[in-house]
């Protein structure tokens, strides 16, 4: 086999060798636990403060707003449980969109047993949420709007900005599912009125098992872990300090190169969807054409499943994903393809190419010289296609 | 679990990829929601009951199209007696096993079969000895068999 062509970087992304080097010294010589007194190890709480405030400044957070956890799906679990329990008194109703990862999605359910009521908010075709439904959905008792930044299946990039401001003026928290935005778009959470904001580390090319989440100062929420004074006293345990350095390596970059890397992106994302549209008959965009992030391309091919589509790929080299069931684990397909009011068998039949900075146009041109074959070939063995075109010929 | 290298090569070089032209018996089931759906194609001699070919169409996973293609090639030449002994276990025998999520694909090559030889009997009018009514739903069978 060739080169690899990775096209799964929503799934995770390659550590930067630049972020390897920034965090080595923490595995060996600095390798102390920040919360001892001595020299060496007040280096190492120094690290870790500077890395909050490198990382609190990309979002224009203060560093005090900025708690360092485990994963993207910990920040999630975090905010919306930390904040509903926290706020109890006030009222146990929720707002959320039914295209929401499943770490809001299985955090709102348990709050649901709990006896909280949550609003799972419809969307349109393009995977949006419609902020005039979100303002009906608030109610006296509403304490909590959750809406991820982007979505991380179709692409789509939610109307934050307004939806922040109907919170605001309804004096709800809002949190943000920022896990495939963040480092990738700018977020400035103070003009988008942004209370709680969930990061991952490994979606940016820092490390898995890092991740923060922003909490705006006076948000009411439980503290996540209790134990020592780690993070504010709000998440106890000892700091994974090399997996926290190197993230604030990673945003730093990505940061640095945003301008760029979007640029370039964009353009082989749409050489990507324009020709593949082109070429393969009854395909179609999932997801925002425009309000779409820079790395996202989701087409359903009709009458095709996704794994076998993943599968000749994968002989091809080539790492992508898709939304079909047999992908999930579960035997239904993806939530987000038939919240956008895909049938089953279209949900069924999409392919998910997230690309990198480091895709290439050539990497983007082998695709797309392949693909088509590979859905013709699928196609002709597929009863679906053959009901198709006995029925068209009729 | 991870694919066998013989589930591998079922789906890469899948065997009897097809349509049979006024065929003896055409049988499909499954359904679109799980995602796998199989039309299998039979052409029986009528006189000796001899399954001279056998074809696939296939919408599904990479399991899917390699239990169509395990099943064609395990019914080829059998009688219909013999053919009805090709059941989702010997399929998956065949393709030295399937990760358990993906055991519901080689129930539906199986009901696949049984689907074409019902079609046969109900054209020719006869029964065949220990053949039941398929299921079109796989679901339904899975509670009780796995």
């Amino acid at each position: 086999m060739g080169k690899l062509i990775y096209m799964d970087n929503a799934a995770t992304t390659f550590v930067d060798k630049r972020v390897l080097d920034a965090m080595m010294p923490y595995f060996t010589n600095e390798c102390f636990n920040p919360s001892s007194i001595y020299d060496g190890a007040q280096d190492v709480k120094v690290a870790i403060d500077n890395a909050r405030a490198n990382i609190a400044k990309t979002l224009n957070a203060k560093s005090n707003e900025i708690f360092f956890t485990s994963c993207g799906t910990e920040s999630d679990n975090w905010a919306i449980k930390g904040v509903a329990h926290a706020n109890k008194e006030k009222g146990k109703h929720l707002i959320t969109s039914k295209i929401e990862h499943h770490a809001v999605l299985h955090s709102m359910a348990s709050l649901e047993k709990e006896g909280y009521s949550v609003t799972y908010l419809d969307v349109n075709e393009n995977g949006l949420v419609d902020t005039k439904k979100l303002e009906d959905a608030i109610r006296p008792d509403t304490i909590l709007v959750s809406i991820m930044y982007a979505n991380n299946e179709i692409g789509t990039i939610e109307p934050i900005k307004e939806i922040g401001e109907i919170c605001h003026k309804h004096n709800i928290y809002f949190h943000v599912d920022a896990v495939q935005a963040y480092a990738h778009i700018p977020i400035d959470v103070v003009s988008d009125s942004i209370d709680l904001l969930s990061v991952s580390g490994h979606k940016f090319n820092a490390m898995k098992g890092t991740g923060f989440l922003y909490i705006k100062r006076g948000t009411k929420i439980t503290n996540f872990m209790d134990g020592g004074a780690q993070e504010f006293k709000r998440r106890a345990g000892t700091e994974n300090v090399a997996g926290i350095v190197g993230m604030a390596k990673a945003t730093e970059i990505a940061h640095n190169e945003m301008k760029e890397r979007i640029d370039t992106n964009i353009k082989i994302r749409d050489y990507i969807i324009e020709r593949l549209l082109k070429e393969i008959p009854y395909s179609r965009l999932n997801g925002d054409k425009n309000k779409r992030l820079p790395n996202n391309v989701n087409i359903g091919f009709e009458f095709i499943e996704g794994e076998s589509l993943l599968l000749a790929l994968n002989d091809l080299g080539v790492c992508a994903s898709s939304g079909s069931a047999c992908t999930s684990g579960s035997l239904d397909p993806s939530h987000v393809l038939l919240a956008i009011g895909l049938p089953h068998e279209k949900a069924h039949g999409s392919l998910r190419l997230t690309i990198s900075h480091e895709t290439t146009i050539d990497d983007a041109k082998y695709v797309c010289d392949n693909l088509p074959k590979i859905v013709d070939r699928l196609r002709s063995m597929s009863p679906l296609y053959e009901d198709f075109i006995k029925n068209k010929g009729e | 679990m991870a694919y066998s290298e013989k589930v591998k090569d079922h789906y890469t070089n899948p065997r009897n990829v097809g349509v049979i032209e006024n065929a003896s018996g055409v049988g499909t089931v499954g359904n679109a929601k799980c995602g796998d759906i199989m039309r299998m194609y039979l052409d029986i001699d009528d006189t000796t009951g001899i399954i001279k070919d056998c074809k696939f169409k296939t919408f599904g996973c990479g399991a899917a199209v390699a239990t169509s293609s395990m099943a064609t090639e395990l019914v080829k030449g059998k009688t219909i007696k013999e053919a009805l002994q090709v059941t989702n276990k010997a399929v998956m025998e065949a393709l030295d096993g399937l990760p358990p999520i993906k055991v519901h694909c080689s129930l539906l090559a199986e009901q696949a079969i049984h689907a074409a030889l019902w079609d046969y009997a109900e054209k020719h009018n006869i029964k065949i000895e220990g053949l039941e009514k398929p299921v079109n739903d796989i679901e339904e069978l899975e509670d009780e068999e796995i």
